[in-house]
């Protein structure tokens, strides 16, 4: 029998025990815990992996793909030492340099990444078990899923059955995310390739954690299990009937939404109150319950929502809520619920008061909010209390009149702070001019490009509430805001996998693009949804989570129609899948694993880098986070870049300190084994960044169609990869790329309707046939080595 | 002309090493004389900005065609410049140019050698201030110009935030005292 040893105890106690050897009297022993082991797969080479144990594969990832370090901060302030001044090939106190004090920042951010998602995995696994019991079973897709948890048997060994079994996991996480933000105390780790390892190591960490959250919440709330045909629901500001009260739910963490649509359900209330959320939380809420719950929109949608005074009470949870949402709540008479640990926002805790009395005390504006840590509660005082505030409010908001709003635009001094404030440096000055001459709809594009942060705001000198303005500028187009989106499916079967492993690793299907990640967008959310559209027309496969999903749902064609009418759920070439929320981004991921294993036969239990090295030579699939923001994003884009997946960002993902870039132009950093002989091969610079910032979307666009190749595409699936991105080359740039003979391999490998054009490329460039590889990074996959 | 040397975005804080101002459009001249190997990047705002009748692009353009520097167009800036009949020395994303140019051993779009000064324009800021702070700080033989109207203090040089027509001003002399004809 194999046994894996995690942290639970077993506890074995004896009243009297005789042997051969020993008698012994009230004996009492402890073991970790002991897996019940009926997985037949043998345990691969890296259960439960140290931070070092995958180092080797991390630094053949690190060789190719090195990091461009992009200092925000030219100083070291963490320590008493400093400020230190790391300028150049200056040294801080401690010894560290520019170079290493970048990754030691990235290392942080993914700490902090994987550390929020391992704790809402730890908060939601802890609730369940207390309400299905610990033997609730692990089922996020039935018969059609059985390799359930594609990255935890991946990372850790042991195949989770029950939620029990998902604390093991979680122990493991916890004491990783313990030991990479150690390393960046002052006087530990000196090496900046070694904090990027620990980097990776974080991300990988990050994808268990993230999978056990959303596997314990679609097998305990039955949300869809890995369903392409998962039900429509509405999106948008417009959405709400807003003569009804309205409960607003900002967060990820969905277990107080869930208490409130349970309330409303079990009293037969669910016609008399409507229930939309902003954020993650809204996602998995609809995926709770379609019919109840709906979106406003992504996380930029907080405080045009607030301020326009619609939401008759706020609940919080956890992560990417905006710190003054208590305040905001406040200006629009409207109370706040904080139901979560980790932002309690100044609340008392009333956890254990009666319901009516906190009730009581919410109605009549005696407290401005309470912190209630208990989702049954939440849900309870939630709709008793908007039943009662509604009334009240009647919608009160802090929207300001057009005459208010051109009357402060002829006060306005036009002294630009408001511009320089705004991350996407919009032309505020200039509308507000249009404004004062009674013009409001330059303030109403500019909402169109807004990500919400209001800092116009607190830079005014005049204290000119510039966001309100916005918001009452554009009040027509969001009002009719209404759009339709397709609740997160979770999982990908293994049957869609048996079905497009295949094409997808031959290169047939050209690609797998992950639109995922937070809505700081630099025009506007409108551009995923052109980027999804491009690709899916293109025969791609389109996944999606979080904000990203949202966005692209709020667009629609001139039929009406949004994407999520247009193409089918399921994964196949031309889909457009919601996934689910941040914590369904492992399901992508383990889609790319499940290809290996399932599709190829590799091994995958405790076996991370081979999966990882068969991915990065054979999956074309590119993470696209066009409005990364948080250190969760950064987090989940340093687990897909582990896995082999490369990721790009949109402009402002350049603040993340540093890219991880391939040179096209060092042909020897492009070499592969060969794995049927031990040859070194020259694969072309496929994929050619792990990690990179598009300027624009038609730059975004390029890089995936290019991002997608892989050293292994068939000559018919490398064609079908090279017309994608010389088409795109074509249109978006207007020139022919000047690269293409780094990516043919031989001449079947040259689209055939350009056939003549790339010929006389090739020649020009001096190109060389050379050959196609089974390709790998790992000399032990070699099966025959050279003289053998 | 202002002088003020504080970032356009007001958070933007830089330091203890910033970019020298650049109060008359000569020292941009001297720069560009003095440079052996000098080249210019040029992003997709310089189609956008700054009115519309005053592009950076056909500054760049100009630039270009008096003293022969040869352009890096990012993004999706090369059908800009085929627009306006010129042909861009290279193209590549601003990432990949910023890397290249960090690196001493890298030869030049042309294969002849490194540049000595790299000026830039028509990015996003935040973008173009990330990617001055990495040649700053990693690249010690490359000089860096930022040519928009907003200080750059990443680069070795920048213009102060400068009105649009004190900018365009700047950039006629520049392109006069360089022998524009």
């Amino acid at each position: 029998m194999v046994c894996l040893l995690a942290k639970k105890s077993l506890h074995v106690k004896a009243k009297e025990l005789k042997t051969d050897v020993v008698v012994a009297k009230d004996l009492e022993i402890s073991f970790g815990r002991i897996f019940e082991e009926t997985w037949a797969e043998a345990v691969g080479p890296t259960p439960f992996p140290s931070i070092t144990d995958l180092r080797q594969w991390d630094l053949r990832l690190l060789q190719r793909y090195k990091p461009f370090y992009l200092p925000f901060c030219d100083v070291c302030c963490l320590c008493t030492f400093g400020k230190c001044d790391l300028t150049g090939d200056k040294r801080g106190a401690c010894g560290l340099n520019m170079a290493a004090q970048q990754s030691r920042i990235v290392l942080l951010a993914c700490c902090i990444g994987a550390a929020t998602h391992t704790a809402h995995a730890r908060h939601l696994v802890e609730h369940l078990i207390e309400k299905y019991g610990r033997n609730c079973p692990i089922d996020v897709g039935g018969v059609s899923v059985e390799v359930e948890a594609p990255v935890t048997r991946l990372v850790t060994g042991i195949r989770p059955k029950t939620l029990q079994d998902l604390e093991d996991a979680l122990d493991y996480c916890e004491e990783q995310v313990t030991h990479l933000l150690s390393a960046t105390h002052t006087g530990q780790e000196g090496s900046n390739l070694d904090f990027e390892s620990k980097v990776l190591h974080a991300g990988m960490v990050d994808q268990v954690g993230m999978e056990i959250a959303d596997m314990a919440q679609i097998s305990a709330y039955g949300l869809p299990k890995a369903d392409p045909e998962a039900a429509l629901t509405e999106i948008g500001w417009g959405v709400a009937d807003v003569s009804k009260p309205v409960i607003l739910v900002i967060g990820h963490n969905v277990p107080s939404a869930v208490g409130i649509i349970d309330y409303l359900t079990d009293k037969g209330m669910y016609n008399a109150v409507e229930v939309v959320g902003i954020c993650c939380t809204a996602i998995d809420m609809t995926r709770y319950s379609p019919s109840m719950a709906k979106i406003v929109g992504p996380i930029s949608w907080q405080l045009r929502y607030i301020r326009s005074g619609l939401p008759d009470l706020i609940v919080v949870d956890e992560q990417c809520i905006r710190a003054d949402a208590l305040v905001e709540a406040q200006k629009i008479k409207t109370p706040v619920i904080a139901s979560s640990p980790k932002n309690c926002l100044g609340l008392e805790n009333r956890t254990k008061s009666p319901a009516e009395e906190i009730i009581s005390d919410l109605v009549g504006g005696k407290v401005p909010g309470a912190l209630i840590l208990d989702p049954e509660k939440v849900g309870e005082v939630a709709v008793e209390t908007v039943m009662a505030v509604a009334p009240k409010r009647k919608k009160f908001k802090v929207i300001p009149e057009i005459e208010e709003i051109i009357k402060a635009a002829q006060e306005c001094t036009q002294c630009n702070e408001c511009m320089r404030a705004c991350p996407n440096n919009q032309p505020i000055p200039d509308a507000m001019k249009a404004a004062a001459k009674g013009d409001l709809n330059p303030l109403a594009e500019i909402l169109e490009n807004c990500v919400g942060c209001a800092r116009c705001d607190s830079a005014c000198p005049n204290d000119f509430p510039l966001h309100s303005f916005m918001v009452k500028a554009g009040e027509k187009s969001l009002t009719e805001e209404k759009f339709k989106i397709r609740v997160g499916r979770g999982a990908i079967q293994d049957v869609e996998i048996r079905e497009v492993g295949g094409p997808i690793v031959l290169g047939e299907i050209p690609g797998v693009v992950a639109l995922v990640g937070c809505a700081n967008y630099p025009r506007g959310g409108r551009e995923v949804a052109e980027i999804a559209e491009e690709f899916a027309k293109r025969r791609f496969i389109v996944v999606a989570t979080g904000c990203a999903a949202m966005s692209m749902a709020m667009v629609k064609d001139e039929e009406g129609k949004t994407l999520y009418e247009k193409y089918p759920g399921s994964f196949e070439a031309g889909g457009i899948l919601n996934v689910g929320s941040c914590v369904s981004n492992p399901h992508i991921a383990g889609a790319a694993i499940k290809i290996a294993s399932i599709f190829a036969k590799r091994k995958l239990r405790a076996n991370y880098e081979e999966i990882a090295d068969y991915v990065l030579n054979r999956v074309g699939a590119v993470g696209v986070a066009w409005g990364a923001m948080s250190q969760k994003a950064a987090s989940i884009a340093s687990g897909f870049w582990r896995l082999g997946v490369p990721v790009i960002v949109g402009p402002h993902g350049s603040k993340y300190r540093r890219m991880l870039l391939g040179r096209q132009d060092k042909e020897e950093d492009w070499y592969v084994y060969d794995a049927r002989t031990g040859d070194k091969v020259y694969a072309g610079p496929a994929p050619e960044h792990l990690f990179t910032a598009a300027e624009t979307k038609e730059e975004a666009m390029v890089l995936i169609a290019k991002l997608c190749m892989r050293p292994n595409d068939t000559t018919k699936g490398r064609a079908i990869k090279l017309t994608h991105y010389i088409d795109l080359h074509r249109r978006l740039y207007s020139v022919m790329p000047d690269d293409v003979h780094l990516f043919v391999r031989n001449k079947a490998d040259i689209p055939i309707t350009m056939k003549d054009e790339i010929l006389k490329l090739l020649e020009e460039k001096g190109w060389k046939e050379t050959r196609i590889p089974d390709p790998t990074l790992l000399p032990r996959l070699i099966r025959k080595r050279k003289g053998e | 002309m202002g002088v003020t040397a504080e970032p356009w975005q007001t958070a933007e804080i830089a330091g203890p090493k910033k970019a020298l101002l650049i109060l008359k459009p000569e020292v941009v001249v001297a720069m560009v004389k003095r440079a052996k190997r000098p080249v210019l990047v040029v992003g997709h705002l310089a189609a956008e900005d700054y009115s519309d009748d005053i592009k950076m692009i056909d500054y760049a353009i100009r630039l270009s065609r008096t003293t022969g520097i040869p352009v890096v167009a990012t993004a999706h800036m090369t059908t800009e410049f085929i627009k306006r009949g010129f042909q861009p020395a290279g193209w590549m994303p601003a990432m990949d140019i910023g890397n290249r140019l960090k690196d001493p051993e890298w030869k030049g779009l042309d294969g002849i050698g490194p540049y000595d000064l790299a000026m830039f324009m028509g990015l996003p800021y935040y973008m173009e201030f990330v990617i001055l702070a990495g040649l700053k700080h990693f690249s010690a033989n490359l000089k860096t110009i930022s040519l928009d109207r907003f200080y750059d203090p990443h680069a070795t040089w920048s213009f102060p935030n400068l009105p649009v027509k004190d900018w365009n001003e700047s950039f006629e002399t520049i392109l006069s005292e360089l022998g524009e004809k």
